[in-house]
């Protein structure tokens, strides 16, 4: 006697009690704490900022824990927290020259005012496993300089913008329209361009950026300005009639210098891309830059050539991996019903096919 | 702010929200019925019916114009604390707009949406003397043969069909009663039928 | 459920999105563009079907939500939890008794009542989008009406197979304007698509939310020569008899032995408890399922 499968409701249950038991792994080992995962895990923490669009690192420590580590997931969480958090208002623009640096660097200029702050870089670091980390070693403290960097550091480009020799941007007071808020529509003005590129998915985004520099759509980039640091955020208090400082976050801001041979409607110029993310993300923040210009082409008159980096439609439609993910893995759900329609058409048209032979052999 | 402001409100806006938008909703998918809502009441000559879909519908991204019927301080003041959408100075600038149909027209001020997006488009909220049903024949989607409402102007709705998929939809209201028009229904007058 | 507005949403974007569900009835089969929010659930999971029903759902609802046309599928279980937490509606399996009904790919056997909204969760609600990926080409299609790229490729289908090669998500024309896909339903549910229900559709990442009115004319898109056929396994239920209802076929064992039982768990069930008997049900007792 056949039974139809029934208890969703207790299979649901069960897994996820499965899953919490394997969330926390062997009880013999110690769990982790929030401020573990947020200060020794801190670029994890800050992609799930970044591609959550929250900046809150405790919470993104505990949507890491929570997801066992798999970041889209914990992105995931945060997105889902975030929407349901009242707005009180907007922020004014940060001033990234008036970052605290902890790194800033420049491909283009050996030196500007400001200088190079190399920082807490994978760069130069041999990438063989230290297996003192392994014996829980104590690091040795790293020598600091003797005055950390403060004070405005001017932009390298704006040494450029003052030759005209890199091409201005329009500066407008403009509202930027809310990607979280509104629905997506083609087409997007660059602030909604990168808005989506900053909360893309990492991989994504770096793909895309790596296409143009093999050649589909490429746009000769030098990282002109990579810093990363804190800025202070803003906001203005209508009641107080003045803005005040409510906090600060880490961001990291990338300007490349795209080389330009000028075009029908241009003069001869460098050009810009941009990227600016939430924490210490400089893949991200290079690979946004890249993207960006790759998307101005028609604003600079480029000729489209068909590259998928150039193609907002494409781009911006597949770079969120929240929703990339969810349709992805939605195949998994039961499709009994649209499945069992194609299997009696496959056997119709088969059996029609079948038919037709016969008839022919005959 | 005066006691007249602050009053008419929902007392508990999400489940008053809801079965306001629901006797709304009914309304629009099934054009010439009639049905009846509570639990607002702006500052007249606004009908309960309309303030209840003010509350329901309006906020801060709705630009709302009001007619010379309904244009009043009191009002503005209403819909700016209970709803917080902007009063517009021109019927052009509407998504939604409330009066009695004389102050309402003409209605080619208003926005009828684009052929991409013909979502885009002005809602009128008609205040009415009476709401019944019969008049004008109504037919086209959500009636199964033919539904009756006494509108004010049959040929204004025919000319608005004409205008499809763009056009204007309208709600009609009347004391605690409502009825709605969306741009997709057939207008004819009995004599036309017979 | 305190910890929550009544379902789930909070009070702005449920206007966002009734604003919107008003435009849709409105304009019968166009898909109207809103802001969908991020819910606590993956997209592709019922996401935009979620929002609609939040949007809908009065306290005095009895809800019911399918997947696949049954009720305890793990998914429609989970959406069933959503809404009993945040919303604290009352649930039902029951076709009949259900006001308001979420469904994943099926439009139930029974014909829906005036009383009844089915809310359908939609993956890709662009009819045109496997013809025309861009969504600023599709928009300007069903602007100018310009719907020959589907003719074309029922046509190609007719050419090559002998017949129209689409099973479900069948497109439709809805009153003789917008072609519209009525989501992932097979096509033996699309004359269904024509009810005394109001039919809300909810595509949550693609942003959409398209509607039918009741008595709302959708017409599947067919040639004189080859008219659309809504067309089901060549089977009776072997549960509940029903030669009328679209079957499931399960696997029953290690031979690759077949039977077929009625999609719509609550049309088989009811059908069940009035005598109806199939080839393979006992016909002594009747057990749980």
């Amino acid at each position: 006697m056949y039974v139809a499968v029934k208890g969703g409701e207790r299979a649901i249950e069960n897994a996820h009690a499965w899953l919490a038991e394997e969330r926390r792994g062997d009880p013999s080992v110690p769990e982790l704490s929030l401020a573990q995962i947020r200060e020794q895990m801190a670029l994890a923490v800050n992609r799930v900022m970044a591609e959550g669009s929250l900046y809150d690192p405790d919470l993104a420590a505990l949507a890491i824990k929570q997801a066992r580590g798999d970041l889209i997931e914990a992105i995931f969480l945060i997105r889902a927290y975030r929407t349901t958090l009242p707005r009180f208002g907007a922020s004014l623009p940060v001033e990234t020259a008036n970052m605290r640096c902890d790194r800033r660097i420049s491909a283009t200029f050996k030196d500007a005012p400001g200088g190079q702050v190399l920082g807490p870089t994978f760069d130069y670091t041999h990438r063989l496993l230290d297996f003192k980390l392994a014996a829980e070693g104590e690091v040795p403290a790293a020598a600091k300089a003797a005055a950390p960097q403060s004070g405005p550091v001017p932009h390298i480009t704006d040494f450029l913008n003052r030759d005209g020799l890199i091409q201005a941007e329009d500066r407008h007071d403009d509202t930027p329209p809310d990607l979280t808020r509104e629905p997506l529509e083609f087409p997007a003005n660059r602030a909604l361009r990168l808005q989506s590129l900053t909360r893309g998915d990492e991989g994504f985004v770096l793909g895309m950026a790596y296409s143009t520099q093999r050649g589909y759509a490429r746009n000769h980039a030098f990282v002109g300005e990579l810093r990363i640091g804190r800025v202070p955020v803003e906001m203005e208090i209508p009641e107080l009639g003045f803005s005040i400082e409510i906090g600060e976050v880490e961001l990291t801001e990338c300007e490349t210098v795209n080389q330009f041979a000028g075009s029908k409607t241009e003069p001869a110029q460098f050009t810009r891309g941009y990227g600016l993310v939430f924490g210490q993300t400089e893949r991200k923040a290079i690979s946004m830059a890249l993207v960006d210009r790759a998307l101005r082409w028609r604003e600079l008159g480029e000729d489209n050539l068909g590259a998928p980096a150039q193609d907002e439609e494409f781009v911006l439609s597949h770079a969120d991996n929240i929703q990339a993910t969810g349709f992805l893995e939605h195949i998994k759900l039961p499709h009994y019903v649209d499945f069992q329609s194609e299997l009696e058409l496959v056997r119709r048209l088969r059996a029609e096919a079948e038919a037709a032979q016969q008839e022919a052999a005959e | 702010m005066d006691q007249a402001v602050m009053t008419g409100g929902f007392s508990d806006p999400s489940i008053q929200s809801a079965w306001g938008f629901r006797a709304a909703m009914n309304a629009m998918a099934r054009p010439g019925d009639i049905l009846a809502v509570q639990g607002a009441q702006a500052p007249a000559p606004v009908s309960v019916a309309a303030a209840v879909l003010m509350l329901v519908l309006c906020d801060p991204e709705t630009p709302v114009w009001l007619a010379p019927s309904h244009d009043s301080d009191a009002l503005r003041r209403w819909i700016a604390f209970h709803t917080g959408a902007p009063v517009v100075a021109a019927r052009g600038e509407a998504a939604f707009a409330l009066g009695t149909w004389d102050s309402l027209v003409p209605l080619r001020d208003y926005r009828i949406g684009t052929p991409e997006y013909p979502d885009r488009s002005a809602t009128l909220i008609v205040e009415m003397d009476e709401l019944r049903a019969e008049g004008a024949v109504l037919t086209g989607p959500g009636i199964k043969q033919a539904a009756g409402l006494n509108l004010p102007d049959a040929a204004a709705f025919r000319a608005n069909r004409g205008l499809y998929p763009l056009g204007l939809d309208f709600f009609l209201t009347c004391g605690d009663r409502l009825a709605a028009l969306p741009r997709s229904t057939h207008v004819t007058t009995p004599a036309e039928v017979s | 459920m305190s910890d929550y507005n009544f379902a789930y949403l909070d009070e702005q974007t449920k206007r966002m999105i009734r604003r919107a569900i008003l435009k849709a009835l409105a304009v019968p089969g166009y898909q109207v563009p809103f802001a969908s929010r991020e819910m606590p659930m993956p997209y592709g999971w019922g996401t935009g079907g979620v929002q609609v029903s939040a949007a809908c759902l009065v306290p005095e609802d009895r809800l019911k939500v399918i997947d696949q046309g049954a009720d305890d599928t793990t998914n429609a279980v989970s959406i069933r939890r959503f809404f009993e937490k945040t919303a604290g509606v009352a649930t039902t399996g029951r076709t009949s008794e259900a006001t308001l009904i979420q469904t994943r790919h099926r439009i139930p056997e029974e014909p829906l009542t005036r009383d009844q909204i089915l809310v359908y969760q939609v993956p890709i609600p662009e009819p045109l989008r496997f013809l025309e990926p861009r969504e600023t080409e599709t928009r300007k299609m069903h602007a100018l009406e310009e719907y020959g790229l589907v003719h074309v490729k029922l046509y190609e289908d007719i050419a090559r197979h002998g017949q129209i090669a689409t099973s479900y998500a069948y497109p439709v024309k809805v009153e003789g304007r917008y072609v519209m896909d009525p989501s992932p339903i097979p096509k033996f549910d699309n004359p269904k698509l024509e009810s005394e229900a109001i039919q809300l559709f909810g595509a949550g990442r693609e942003q959409r939310i398209h509607a039918l009115p009741p008595h709302c004319k959708v017409v599947s898109l067919d040639f004189e020569d080859h008219p659309f056929e809504a067309s089901k396994a060549d089977h009776d239920c072997d549960l509940c008899g029903s030669g009328t209802s679209y079957l499931d076929e399960v696997i029953v064992d290690d031979a690759g032995g077949r039977m077929f039982v009625c999609s719509d768990t609550d049309y088989c069930e009811t059908r069940r408890g009035a005598g109806h008997r199939g080839r393979l049900a006992a016909t002594g007792q009747e057990d749980a399922a």
